[in-house]
């Protein structure tokens, strides 16, 4: 198993007629997902990459019996797009955008809780369960088949991760990327939930960064609740306070958010914290 | 994006959101032109500058007579608060304050929404109130797809005044302060402190606003009002070349796709014992003209004494990688030693095209790292 997605997720790609829709909805396909239809308003009936186009998400709900979306539209034009797709009968939604305005995040996803679709990013990776499944933009040759599920705010680095937890010989169940804005769907809570519930998951590795305090809920989570083991990584301790370190949400403001308070939290709870990318593994196998 | 208190209570005022009357001024002479269009006694002589701690240094002055105008505007006019220059100042209404209050929205991360935030203790610093006395602040969700019906600013205003008079006037302050937050796309919007006059009247004393930077395409008013400083003129010129870069104070200059692992590169070279020059984030792709520009950018501080390429090739492979930096460097003339990483797909085939080249290549992150820590420190002992 893993969580999220797997061999029966039918992705619908939204923007598909889009050059990075596009790109990526070809190597999703060659990875091996599901790849089932693309929506482009205005394009209904044709094909790109020999998959077929509808003018809407419900088209291709009901047709091709999508149950999952990927966004790739444009920053403007997210929050009708996640509407739509909350709208159209799929359960779960992955935005890849990036620069989407919050308060269109915080509309758009009001909107999918009440229709009770869950969703990922924007301004993220996407996710993967290699062997089964790659919805997103990530790389599917560094990942490999196992049960380390992999949460991360992060793209570039999450790679990293999981290329040195690939080499170590520790395959993942499914790696996340929840985006690195300051107001994104599913985050460190409910992916720790999946993950802790998921009989294929055996360890955790939780890959944060400077701004918020989602680390430090995930920590007093991890103690209270989960029962696998759970390594981390911090990125941001040189991090100067008050600017933004590339991600939106990568900020520490008025003294808060800051690498310390997160590793002191998960110190406290008894996560072990790796100094650098490539103790990890190490990290992992001498708590499993 | 932030903006000067003026400018935030320009937008009160637009939003019928009623503030203690003030005007804008670059020097004494119209400091004490404004004294004297103001007809109040006591004026409250405020430096603009884009951070907070204005009162603890000596920013914000309260004058009785033209002389204690002049004095305090020639004092304040000039000033440095925190590395910003006090180019002009506020010369307001001084407000009789019977009491005083906080009042806030802004993007609350955790409850995924904006969150109106209030407290009776007005004129402190909120975060610190936050800390040492948390029972003393409300905050309320909003949902955006209701926004703030009628009841729900009576049910806030009541849990912050005593008065149904003030009350009565709280409501459309909060509505509206609602409005001017969505629509003009803000993270923040404080009033703070919010007062109630010995007259009875609720006045915005001080304002304070700022902007979603994603959302700034469609905020062409909020755009024009941007003043960035030296710092932000370079960050706003890496990002209009694609870059996302912070100056920082050491000798390392880094390029690494992606802001995650730029961070964790930083951080790798603070823990080896070095001192990173910048955050910079070069996106994805192996255009040679993006890694020209990068090494611009990074030589152009002269502190830098060595760069650190590090790359994660992920979609983008490493030998397309490599051959786009070879392709770079035949532009590019500097001393400054380079170390090159790269990991991900194809590295062998990356690192077998950098063989033979004045780079240095290194094969882990780590090693990269330590060589680069290795060269600067030499480089600095010259």
């Amino acid at each position: 198993m893993s969580i999220l997605i797997n061999k029966d997720t039918r992705l619908v790609v939204q923007g598909i007629t889009g050059r990075d829709g596009g790109f990526h909805a070809a190597k999703m396909a060659e990875y091996g997902t599901n790849v089932v239809a693309g929506t482009s308003p205005g394009k209904g009936g044709q094909h790109a990459l020999g998959i077929p186009v509808f003018n809407s998400v419900a088209d291709a709900v009901n047709q091709e019996g999508a149950n999952t979306s990927v966004i790739f539209v444009p920053a403007p034009f997210v929050k009708d797009a996640i509407m739509e797709a909350a709208d159209s009968g799929v359960s779960l939604i992955i935005c890849i955008t990036e620069g989407v305005p919050t308060l269109d995040v915080v509309e758009a996803k009001r909107y999918a809780d009440l229709k009770g679709v869950s969703l990922i990013g924007p301004n993220c990776p996407g996710l993967i369960s290699p062997g089964k499944s790659l919805v997103g933009i990530m790389p599917g040759n560094i990942f490999k088949e196992g049960s380390t599920g992999v949460i991360s705010r992060s793209g570039t680095l999450t790679y990293e991760v999981v290329h040195n937890l690939t080499i170590g010989g520790i395959g993942q169940s499914t790696a996340i990327g929840v985006g690195g804005d300051p107001v994104v769907g599913l985050y460190y809570l409910e992916l720790l939930i999946m993950f802790e519930n998921d009989p294929e998951t055996d360890s955790i590795v939780l890959i944060g960064e400077i701004g918020g305090d989602a680390e430090e809920q995930a920590a007093q989570y991890i103690k209270d609740h989960v029962t696998k083991p759970v390594a981390a990584f911090i990125a941001g301790v040189t991090a100067p306070a008050g600017k933004r370190m590339g991600h939106a949400g990568a900020i520490i403001s008025s003294g808060t958010g800051t690498a310390k308070e997160k590793t002191d939290a998960f110190a406290k709870a008894g996560v072990p914290i790796a100094s650098e990318p490539a103790q990890i593994p190490d990290l992992l196998r001498s708590r499993r | 994006m932030k903006i000067h208190e003026y400018q935030a209570k320009d937008f009160f005022t637009q939003y019928s959101i009623p503030v203690a009357e003030g005007i804008v001024c670059r020097d004494v002479d119209s400091c004490l032109e404004a004294y004297r269009n103001l007809f109040s006694e006591v004026v409250v002589i405020k430096a603009q500058v884009h951070t907070g701690g204005r009162g603890k240094a000596g920013g914000v002055k309260i004058a009785k007579s033209p002389q204690e105008v002049r004095q305090h505007a020639e004092a304040i006019l000039g000033m440095d608060i925190k590395g910003f220059k006090v180019d002009r100042v506020m010369v307001a209404q001084g407000v009789n304050i019977a009491s005083e209050y906080y009042l806030s929205f802004v993007i609350d991360r955790n409850s995924r929404s904006v969150v109106l935030i209030m407290s009776r203790e007005g004129g402190m610093d909120i975060e610190e109130v936050a800390a040492t006395a948390p029972e003393k602040i409300i905050k309320i969700a909003i949902d955006p797809l209701i926004g703030i019906p009628e009841f729900l600013a009576r049910k806030a205003a009541f849990m912050l005044f005593d008065s149904f008079d003030v009350v009565r006037q709280a409501v459309p302050l909060i509505q509206n302060l609602y409005k001017l937050f969505t629509e003009t796309d803000a993270s923040l919007a404080e009033i703070n402190p919010l007062v109630v006059t010995k007259e009875g009247k609720l006045i915005a004393i001080d304002g304070k606003m700022n902007f979603d930077d994603n959302a700034l395409y469609r905020q062409p008013e909020v755009e024009a009002l941007f003043e960035p400083d030296e710092e932000e003129k370079r960050e706003q010129e890496a990002k209009s070349k694609g870059f996302s870069y912070v100056h920082l104070k050491g000798k390392i200059g880094c390029m690494v796709n992606g802001a995650g692992l730029a961070m964790a590169t930083m951080d790798m070279i603070k823990l080896y014992g070095g001192e990173p020059a910048n955050f910079l984030d070069i996106g994805g792709s192996s255009n040679p003209n993006k890694v020209i520009e990068a090494m611009k950018l990074l030589t152009s501080d002269p502190e830098v004494n060595v760069v650190l390429i590090n790359i994660f090739g992920g979609i983008t492979r490493c030998d397309d990688v490599a051959r786009g930096l070879i392709e770079a460097f035949k532009y590019l003339k500097t001393d400054i030693p380079v170390v090159i990483r790269l990991t991900g797909t194809n590295e062998a085939e990356g690192r077998e095209l950098l063989k033979g080249t004045s780079f240095h290549s290194a094969q882990t992150m780590s090693m990269a790292i330590s060589k680069s820590v290795e060269l600067s420190k030499n480089r600095g002992n010259k």
